[in-house]
């Protein structure tokens, strides 16, 4: 595959993979976050980490939307499901995550509910067209990079009059939740967490830009390389990074240059100002409570707002007090530190979600990765 | 009133008649249907019998029976449809078994309102297999269900087949050392099926595999390989398969990612839809471990046949207590090749 193939291209990894053995200086460790589950996915599914000298270690980061997603707001979705009785529409990943009294979407659905895979906004937008009796709510969830066709859903139905659809907003945002982690005591004050740099996501990137990660640099003196999801990018930031730390650099690298500008998509930014505001805080899986974290809906498409049109009222819910997936999507423990991981918490089970969505640590470990746990 | 033929019966409207609740009633209209559109179709001494059941020659050696619902949608799709789907793959699980199939039952479980066209258009899809594979439909049933009840049509098939005196295929026989064979590209019954998905659909010059195994099966045999067990890698494709295998002989497997055949545009389609070919589903494809020694004769023998051209070896079966299916991937580094969980692909067969 054309554009693709050459960004997998094994002799390439391994002249990279020297330079990086080569580089690494002797007696120091390098701790690396890579935010993204999607260059989580990556790292397992080629088996990066066998790549790598064992002073570079990769801490996996909370940047799965699926993963960092708290039981409370599932059940709204469920709720909205199974009493009000709408077409709830949703991304496929979040059809396992699981929710209060034992539930998740897909038990929800097969308990009566009407759910609804979708793949775009725009196949939800056709589901309220095709049923004007009927509410149909989108449950819009994901980092800057899903929040955009949002934001066009929600113009779009209004352009149309539409007024049968409305969204569950619970849109995140990579810096802040980048600030929370830098800001927590295990990286900050009692260094449990060392923390030598960051890889950052592409595609979030593409959207808000490199600029949203200078102030990284340079108030928290970490290295940030935007790389794209291919595993000669991931390797590609790797040595940027090692690089960086060498020399005492603390800048934001554009490993992605093929895509990512300083500014981003000016347009899709434009958009979403109109239609989204800052939450003053949001509950995150794993991160508790983060302030200005995440979007809701303004109030000129109220309308819109499921939150409102439903008066919908979240309720926290505690995880499951065995699950560590707080302390993971924090990088203060591995997947394979956890008591009931590939135990009591499988795919086929998953109690915590960083074992629902394929991009959540605990998954990408256990799918592709454990063997290593037992040889 | 014009003179009207005596004992004239109108014939079934196959261009715009549509399933109705008597067409399951055991009334006439239900012969009507069986006679003009199944028997017409699937004809053969069997079914011609017309009783509750067929009458058989008994076979020599061990019988070997499976069965398989099939509620693929969308119903048509590129390179087949439910109906020669419905042959293949019960043709398939009994091939697999090392045995010759030799006849299929099939029961439709048909949706009120679903045209009479396209119930045509299956039947004469899965007569035209059912000939190209050498196995007759031999018996059958039909049921209507109301509309909203069922999702147009759907149909079970069973299979009977002779395994010769002496043939011991199984998933508990691999041993390290043994070699794994595929038999083709993967992934393409899956890739073509999400491409006409209705929501999904995009342009790409992909065809299901289905196809009927047994020619191919026999020339393996033919060759006297010593092969441990044959799979086709339908649901959960090559992963599942191997899995299931693995588990089940208490050993390990070792891939190669680049001998993995896949074709471009299915790997394509697979990238931007999040999938991983060695999980879809596969409907003319199958699995072989065989005896490291005998690998090439078999090799061989596969390629010279039409459903094996691309056959190839992409790893070995090792020793291994925790039984991980692992590859090697074409990036250098390793990793499992896990079950699937959850569902990939809904209602792929």
């Amino acid at each position: 595959m054309k554009y693709i193939d050459e960004f997998r291209d094994g002799e390439l990894a391994k002249n990279l993979a020297l330079s990086i053995a080569a580089e690494v200086e002797p007696g120091r460790n390098y701790s690396f976050m890579e935010f993204c589950g999607g260059h989580t996915h990556a790292i397992s599914r080629y088996g990066l980490s066998d790549l790598l000298p064992a002073t570079v270690r990769m801490v996996h980061g909370p940047g799965c939307p699926v993963c960092v997603l708290p039981i409370g707001r599932v059940d709204l979705a469920i709720n909205l499901a199974l009493k009000e009785g709408v077409i709830l529409c949703t991304y496929g990943d979040t059809l396992r995550v699981p929710a209060s009294e034992g539930l998740s979407l897909m038990k929800a659905k097969a308990r009566g509910g009407d759910i609804r895979m979708v793949y775009s906004t725009i196949d939800a937008l056709q589901i309220a067209r095709d049923n004007p009796q009927r509410e149909v709510v989108f449950f819009a969830i994901g980092f800057e990079t899903t929040t955009p066709p949002t934001a066009v859903a929600i113009q779009q139905a209004d352009t149309e009059g539409l007024k049968n659809f409305s969204v569950l907003c619970c849109h995140v945002l990579t810096p802040a939740a980048i600030s929370n982690i830098l800001e927590s005591p295990e990286v900050r004050q009692w260094g449990t967490v060392p923390l030598d740099g960051f890889i950052g996501p592409a595609h979030v990137s593409t959207v808000i830009g490199s600029r949203p990660y200078e102030f990284f640099a340079e108030e928290y003196r970490k290295p940030v390389v935007i790389a794209g999801f291919e595993p000669l990018d991931v390797m590609q930031a790797i040595l940027m990074l090692v690089r960086q730390v060498n020399e005492g650099r603390a800048e934001v690298e554009n490993e992605f240059a093929r895509a990512v500008s300083r500014d981003g998509n000016l347009k899709a930014q434009d958009r979403v100002a109109e239609v989204f505001e800052l939450r003053r805080e949001f509950e995150w899986r794993g991160l508790s409570v983060v302030p200005y974290s995440a979007l809701r809906i303004r109030r000129k498409y109220a309308s819109f707002d499921a939150e409102r049109r439903f008066k919908l009222d979240y309720q926290s819910v505690p995880d499951n007090k065995a699950c560590e997936c707080g302390a993971i999507l924090r990088g203060v423990k591995r997947p394979q530190d956890c008591k009931i991981f590939g135990t009591v918490c499988t795919p086929e089970n998953p109690i915590g979600s960083c074992m629902v969505s394929s991009e959540g640590a605990c998954a990408a470990h256990y799918s592709y990765g454990r063997y290593k746990d037992m040889h | 009133m014009g003179e009207v033929k005596r004992g004239y019966v109108r014939p079934l409207d196959l261009k715009q008649g549509r399933v109705d609740l008597t067409h399951g009633s055991g009334g006439r209209s239900m012969v009507q249907l069986i006679s003009e559109l199944f028997t017409k179709h699937l004809g053969n001494e069997y079914l011609g019998q017309g009783n509750d059941g067929a009458i058989l020659p008994a076979a020599s050696g061990r019988l070997v029976m499976s069965t398989d619902c099939h509620v693929v949608s969308p119903l048509f799709f590129p390179g087949g449809d439910i109906g020669s789907l419905s042959v293949h793959g019960t043709v398939n699980d009994v091939a697999v078994m090392g045995a010759t199939p030799l006849y299929l039952a099939a029961g439709f479980i048909l949706e009120e309102g679903f045209p009479l066209a396209d119930l045509a258009r299956i039947v004469e899809s899965m007569a035209r297999a059912a000939r190209d594979a050498g196995v007759p439909v031999v018996t059958g049933d039909t049921k209507v269900v109301e509309r909203g009840k069922g999702d147009g049509v759907f149909i079970t098939t069973t299979g009977v087949g002779v395994l010769p005196e002496g043939l011991e295929l199984g998933g508990s026989r691999a041993r390290p050392g043994d070699v794994v064979i595929v038999s083709g590209s993967l992934g393409d019954h899956g890739v073509a099926i999400m491409s006409k998905r209705e929501n999904l659909s995009f342009d790409a010059p992909i065809e299901s595999d289905s196809a009927a195994l047994n020619g191919l099966i026999t020339a393996m045999l033919a060759t006297g390989a010593d092969l441990r067990c044959l799979r086709d890698p339908t649901r959960g494709g090559l992963a599942a398969t191997l899995n299931e295998i693995a588990g089940q002989s208490g050993v390990g497997m070792m891939l190669h990612e680049k001998a993995i055949p896949v074709k471009q545009v299915v790997a394509a389609a697979c990238e931007f839809l999040g999938l991983d070919p060695l999980y879809v589903a596969n409907e003319g494809k199958l699995i072989a471990i065989c005896a490291a020694a005998d690998a090439d004769r078999l090799l061989a023998a596969m390629r010279a046949h039409p459903q094996g051209r691309d056959a190839v070896q992409i790893g070995n079966v090792i020793a291994d207590e925790h039984h991980f299916v692992q590859l090697t991937t074409a990036f250098g580094g390793k990793r499992i090749v896990d079950w699937l969980a959850g569902d990939q692909l809904p209602r792929i067969c």
